[in-house]
């Protein structure tokens, strides 16, 4: 693996370039390369493995298979550019993207888009408080050298990802209290049935159940709300009937994940259901451009490996190989499908919010302020939710959750970006 | 529903305050809303409030108004964002500089304050625009609003008064003595209100108003890197630039301590998105005058399409040919500023009462000279 | 058992000296430097790291006297001078 710039460049050429250096970006950037193509991959973090492969700041891997693959990318003659964002595509075939000090101009004849996801985010009074965070958040922070020895911790929301993230915590030194969990007992249990079906999965699974012995895996309970003077002191959890306040040092919680599709949408890449529509080779409806992974729907993963894999072979015509592994996929997303279903978010949780609990932090905008419109659009304009820096990523989920809204289009910087990364394309003329 | 005396096609800053100024005469007023309150070009548009010595008729209007906006001021709501920080137009050079002053014996023989900024004073103003530039004018009376909370506050007042608002009902056509809606509806009113905006042309067909493109940028929060609303001089140059593609600096301080960074015009471009050569030819303009801009986080862009006419004046008062329609469109990049004065003068012609300014060269039915395609 | 760390970065959050592994991040920073207000929201309320991912901008700080630094994407560097607000 090289550096795509050396210093003094500002401009690439590639034939493949990979957006997204998580496991479908990895897997795409490895196959594309075997290819023989001349592969570029571009992660907006300070390190490869996106979140889910998130390794430490003490470069130890998070596990044995995104060890081997990192191996892969680093022995391949793949570009890589990291801590760079993509914020803006001002001709077909060329993106900007920005790092902390360069702008740079990427051209490529065919674009794979790994953009992975965020987490899903629910207001409820006490949640702007220092001390919660989300749950893959507080184990990006503890990787990125957090110490949580001897802290209270509550883990709550949604998703396998709390028990993920319980397990880390605990490793790391944590006192985790207790994992609350929103899904019904009873959906839980119909999924671990299920869960016969996928053995790889069943083991993880109980691996990380051994690694949680002594904390408390509650169903059917979600957090209410959350208090302290300057910082998180408490939380109070309830399971519909009874609530009960948990002193914590701090909460990490997390409903679920949001698909990061706004490169794609950008792009012009027709959304379904809020994912990015792809054929059964991963090409979405711009030509040329593939994505894979969590942006066509929240799938884990398995499903990443394997769309990444199959958007690598084919946007090089391999299209043979990338068949071999439609089956594979096929299992995958139906594994993603039960996960959906299971960790869908109950009624409940829309009722969390008080007048006075800001949905949108960057411009503190209240849900009682946010309630009134009939649509996001009026909401934006006249409260000017949305309209922060995060762009809608925090709350405009929330919105759509909470008041049924369809959160609108996206337009260039697809994140805040300095005035001259937005001046350089018309350098180009 | 028993027929409206007023109905208003559009709930943009021009057809709030045209409902709020009829409402306040005792009408009975009813505005139709396709879409958002204010979501049209009062959204995309900077909110500044400016008196522009364009021409005599465009002085008379943007004062009348600017003088009426600060009649308000105390009242406006703090949404509204009301900041008085006047205009200062920037000479980029000598050339530009010597224009000054005859610029500013405009302003002052017409009773509204300016003042000449050298070289000198114009770094100590605004100490973050560029050295070397020719000078400046300040008019300190100058303002900037939030205009989407400013078209709902006057809509709010309106309601108080008893005006009705429809939203999410859209004007298929004009008829005799009313509306019909694109649901199949005809709703009957004594008189009818055009101010739609870029589909003012759509629903008044021969009205002259094509739309004109414009970009903005946001930034984060600089607080106090710029006081006044800063404007090039050539500025004038691009807003009558009737064929080419131009954009001029112009850059606003809001009350959050946000920039808002302009502008752009361009004819004859239907398609909303943002178009990345023209933004960055924009932009390069500002970090030309204000070069620490550069470094600056842009948050968000957007575009928005002006009305425009081809003399540049809006269209307020009677449509020839129809004996209840009235237009109050047109208003290109001054919609925000002359919304007041609009609604005032329209309803004194409504009314058949003098108003304050002449209304002959707004007359929505008068002749353009010779201006084709503009 | 990991081997004792015993290289570091030493930056200083609001004047104070502080430790951390090399590659940690700002924030972590921030957070082991006891302080627990990252920032001010728009109406004066304290903030802190939420998404750990880049995406939330709660973390931001002023990082060399440069404003709006998301803490949670930089790396420490040796004599960083990091300052969150009042």
């Amino acid at each position: 693996m090289i550096e795509m710039f050396k210093p003094g460049e500002t401009t690439a050429s590639l034939e493949v370039l990979v957006i997204g250096a998580g496991p479908a970006g990895i897997a795409a950037a490895c196959i594309a390369d075997e290819s023989g193509a001349i592969t570029g991959i571009v992660d907006e973090n300070p390190g490869i493995g996106g979140q889910i492969w998130r390794g430490t700041s003490q470069n130890a891997p998070s596990s044995q298979a995104a060890q081997k693959r990192s191996q892969d990318l680093s022995k391949s003659k793949a570009q890589l550019l990291l801590g760079a964002r993509v914020i803006a595509q001002p001709d077909a075939g060329i993106l900007i993207a920005e790092t902390a000090e360069q702008t740079y101009t990427l051209e490529c004849k065919r674009l794979i888009l790994a953009t992975g996801a965020r987490e899903g985010f629910l207001p409820f009074p006490g949640w702007t408080l220092p001390g919660v965070f989300g749950a893959g958040g507080l184990q990006a922070l503890v990787k990125s050298g957090l110490s949580v020895r001897g802290k209270r911790i509550v883990v709550a929301g949604s998703g396998p990802l709390l028990l993920a993230v319980a397990a880390y915590l605990k490793k790391s030194g944590a006192q985790v209290l207790q994992i609350a969990e929103q899904t019904p007992l009873k959906k839980l249990r119909a999924f671990t049935n299920r869960l016969v079906r996928h053995p790889a999965k069943a083991w993880q699974a109980l691996q990380l159940k051994l690694s949680l012995w002594g904390v408390p895996y509650r169903a059917g309970i979600w957090p209410v709300r959350a208090g302290g003077s300057e910082k998180l002191e408490w939380v109070e959890l309830t399971d519909g009937k009874e609530t009960e306040r948990v002193e914590c040092d701090y909460l990490a919680c997390g409903f679920n994940l949001a698909p990061n599709t706004e490169l794609a949408q950008l792009l012009g890449c027709e959304l379904e259901n809020g994912c990015v529509r792809v054929d059964e080779f991963q090409e979405t409806t711009q030509p040329g451009v593939y994505c894979a992974g969590e942006p066509v729907g929240i799938g884990g993963l398995e499903t990443a490996l394997i769309e990444g894999e199959i958007a690598g072979a084919a946007c090089l015509g391999h299209r043979d190989y990338a068949r071999t592994l439609f089956s594979k996929r096929a299992k995958a997303r139906r594994f993603a499908a039960l996960l959906e279903t299971t960790f869908a978010l109950r009624d409940e949780l829309r009722e969390l919010a008080r007048p006075d609990t800001f949905v949108c932090r960057c411009e503190d905008v209240t849900y009682e302020r946010m309630a009134g419109h009939g649509s996001w659009r009026s909401a934006k304009l006249q409260t000017r939710c949305g309209m922060g820096p995060c762009q809608g990523r925090v709350c405009g989920p929330a919105a759509e959750f909470l008041f049924g809204w369809k959160v609108d289009s996206v337009r260039p910087p697809i994140f805040p970006a300095r005035v001259e990364s937005l001046t350089v394309a018309g350098v180009r003329e | 529903m028993a027929a409206p005396d007023v109905l208003i096609i559009g709930a943009g800053i021009v057809g709030a305050a045209c409902a709020w100024e009829c409402a306040r005469e005792g009408f009975q007023v009813t505005v139709i809303e396709s879409e958002t309150v204010g979501g049209g070009a009062t959204a995309a548009g900077m909110g500044h409030l400016l008196v522009l010595d364009d021409s005599e008729a465009e002085f008379a209007l943007t004062s009348y108004s600017v003088k009426l906006w600060r009649e308000k001021m105390e009242e406006l709501p703090p949404d509204v964002e009301f900041l008085g920080c006047g205009t200062l137009w920037v000479a980029a050079d000598d050339e530009e500089a010597r224009l000054l002053p005859k610029k500013r014996e405009f302003y002052v023989s017409r009773g509204v304050r300016a003042e000449i900024l050298d070289s000198q004073t114009l770094a100590e103003a605004e100490p973050n625009l560029r050295r070397g530039l020719g000078g400046g004018l300040q008019v300190p009376d100058d303002a900037v609003i939030y205009s989407p909370c400013a078209a709902r506050y006057f809509l709010a007042r309106a309601q108080e008064l008893g005006a009705r608002l429809e939203i999410g009902r859209r004007v298929a056509e004009i008829e005799r003595d009313g509306v019909r809606l694109e649901a199949g509806t005809h709703l009957a009113a004594g008189i009818i209100i055009n101010a739609a905006g870029t589909a003012a042309a759509r629903l008044t067909p021969g009205a002259p108003i094509r739309p004109r493109k414009g970009h903005l940028v946001i930034t984060e929060r600089y607080p106090g890197f710029v006081r006044h609303q800063l404007v090039e001089m050539g500025y004038l140059k691009s807003a009558h630039s009737v064929t080419t593609d131009s954009v001029a600096f112009n850059v606003q301080p809001r009350r959050t301590g946000q920039l808002l960074i302009g502008s752009s015009r361009q004819y004859g471009v239907e398609e909303r998105g943002v178009e990345p050569r023209l933004l960055a030819r924009m932009l390069a303009r500002a970090v030309e005058f204000m070069p620490e801009l550069r470094n600056f986080e842009a948050i968000r862009t957007w575009t928005g399409f002006r009305a425009a006419t081809p003399d540049k004046l809006p269209l307020i008062g009677a449509w020839p040919g129809h004996d209840r329609l009235y237009m109050a469109a047109g208003h290109e990049g001054l919609g925000i500023t002359t919304s007041l004065a609009t609604a005032r003068l329209l309803v004194d012609e409504i009314l058949g009462r003098m108003s304050a300014i002449p209304r002959v060269p707004y007359a929505a039915g008068r002749k353009f000279n010779g201006a084709a395609d503009h | 058992m990991a081997p004792r760390i015993t290289e570091g970065v030493t930056l200083r959050v609001n004047g104070a000296a502080v430790t951390m592994p090399t590659g940690a991040s700002v924030a972590a920073a921030v957070l082991a430097a006891g302080v627990t207000r990252f920032r001010r929201s728009v109406l004066g309320e304290p903030r802190a790291a939420l998404c750990g991912m880049g995406i939330c901008f709660e973390c931001r700080v002023t990082i060399g006297g440069r404003a709006h630094e998301r803490s949670c994407q930089i790396v420490c560097a040796e004599g960083m001078d990091v300052r969150t607000d009042d």
